[in-house]
């Protein structure tokens, strides 16, 4: 029993999903898909400054090489558009409740 | 068996009764009405600040707060937008290149003129604000435009503006269905929320004119534009109403359309419309 727990803690431990650093592909992958939200929400006449700006950090971390922190970037960028995608179709309808009557 | 039928026939027949009956309520809710909406958005007002006299609301931040007001009344003694309306003036008396001037592009010279736009273009289907004309104006004469956000488009319409001063605003929607979907789309664009702050334009100028948004107290979006162009002392300049828009969008971090886009010509459209009857006062002064 004693000898048992290391050796089951150990196994745990070899199991459990090591945290790997993001690669330059990771970081292609996140912000094509972010590009691609930002470009339809640019499309819908609704584009974010944030979205924008996030965007470019995202960018800048991968051009320096930080593509952990560009692959977060780059997420929180397709967030962003992704929000504004939703704001600008639910308020194709949703204006008429502001309306002075 | 027959009866059943005759049952079935006569609920049927009363469906279609009872739907031809209601429809034409339906197409009248949804119809474009001006005359309706600018009652409306008046009374919104009106009823809202009923101490504040109807053609005061065109000053803006000022009908709403005594002690601004009074700041603003001995700041006009020596109004911060004097230089662009000078510099305006001399602009506008300018000949271009070719020997003509403004006054040849505009009905009466230009003078007593700027409380008709915008307007509906009938040839071209779409919204010409003022902005638009003079750079029209000044293209066809073989000039170059100005920029929309910059001092000099600011201090033409001021000098514009101020031939005007007084005058009710009267814009005309002719009973054209794209001049009527020009306006329907000013007050959709009015109405809808953009940006990561999720603010309409009524937002601040319908839900809380009065209120204080950081320093500044939030004009009545009734007769915001008489006042256009203004200077802001946030800005230390002038500024259009073309700025006036696209900074509004950047501060609900919503990206600017292109100045004179559809959408900004017809919301232009929409908030003049609505304050017809209401007095020019460009230029104006802003905080």
């Amino acid at each position: 029993m004693k000898r048992s727990l290391p050796l089951a803690m150990l196994l745990a431990l070899s199991l459990a999903p090591a945290a790997r650093a993001a690669t330059e592909a990771d970081y292609k992958a996140a912000y094509a898909a972010a590009e691609a939200a930002s470009k339809e929400a640019a499309g819908m006449r609704n584009q974010w400054t944030t979205t924008v700006s996030t965007l470019a950090a995202a960018k800048k971390a991968a051009d320096g090489g930080d593509f952990d922190r560009a692959v977060a970037a780059a997420k929180e960028a397709e967030a962003l558009a992704k929000a504004s995608i939703f704001q600008a179709t639910s308020e194709k309808e949703a204006w008429k409740a502001m309306e002075i009557r | 068996m027959k009866t059943r039928s005759a049952v079935l026939l006569s609920s049927v027949c009363g469906a279609l009764v009872a739907l031809v009956l209601t429809s034409p309520h339906v197409v009248a809710a949804d119809k474009v009405d001006p005359v309706a909406d600018a009652k409306a958005f008046q009374n919104f007002f009106f009823q809202k600040f009923p101490n504040v006299k109807h053609e005061d609301f065109v000053n803006g931040p000022y009908s709403m707060n005594e002690d601004m007001k009074r700041q603003w009344q001995e700041k006009e003694e020596f109004p911060p937008y004097e230089f662009a309306l000078d510099s305006g003036k001399e602009m506008f008396a300018t000949p271009f290149k070719n020997g003509k001037t403004y006054a040849d592009c505009f009905p009466n010279g230009g003078i007593g003129i700027r409380q008709n736009y915008p307007y509906f273009d009938e040839k071209e289907g779409k919204v010409v604000t003022l902005e638009l004309a003079l750079n029209r104006c000044r293209e066809a004469n073989g000039e170059a435009p100005y920029s929309y956000v910059k001092d000099e488009m600011a201090s033409l319409t001021a000098y514009m503006a101020f031939t005007s001063r007084g005058k009710p605003m009267d814009v005309k929607i002719p009973d054209d269905p794209r001049a009527l979907a020009a306006f329907e789309n000013g007050k959709r664009y009015f109405y809808t929320r953009r940006g990561q702050m999720n603010f309409s334009c009524a937002s601040c100028h319908v839900q809380s004119p009065g209120e204080r948004i950081r320093a500044e107290i939030l004009a009545p979006a009734l007769g915001i534009l008489n006042a256009m162009p203004i200077y802001r002392s946030e800005w230390s300049g002038m500024g259009t109403t073309s700025r006036r828009f696209v900074t509004c969008n950047s501060q609900t971090r919503a990206v600017p359309l292109e100045p004179q886009s559809d959408e900004y010509r017809d919301v232009e459209y929409f908030l003049s419309y609505v304050a017809n009857g209401l007095p020019i006062s460009g230029p104006g002064a802003r905080p």
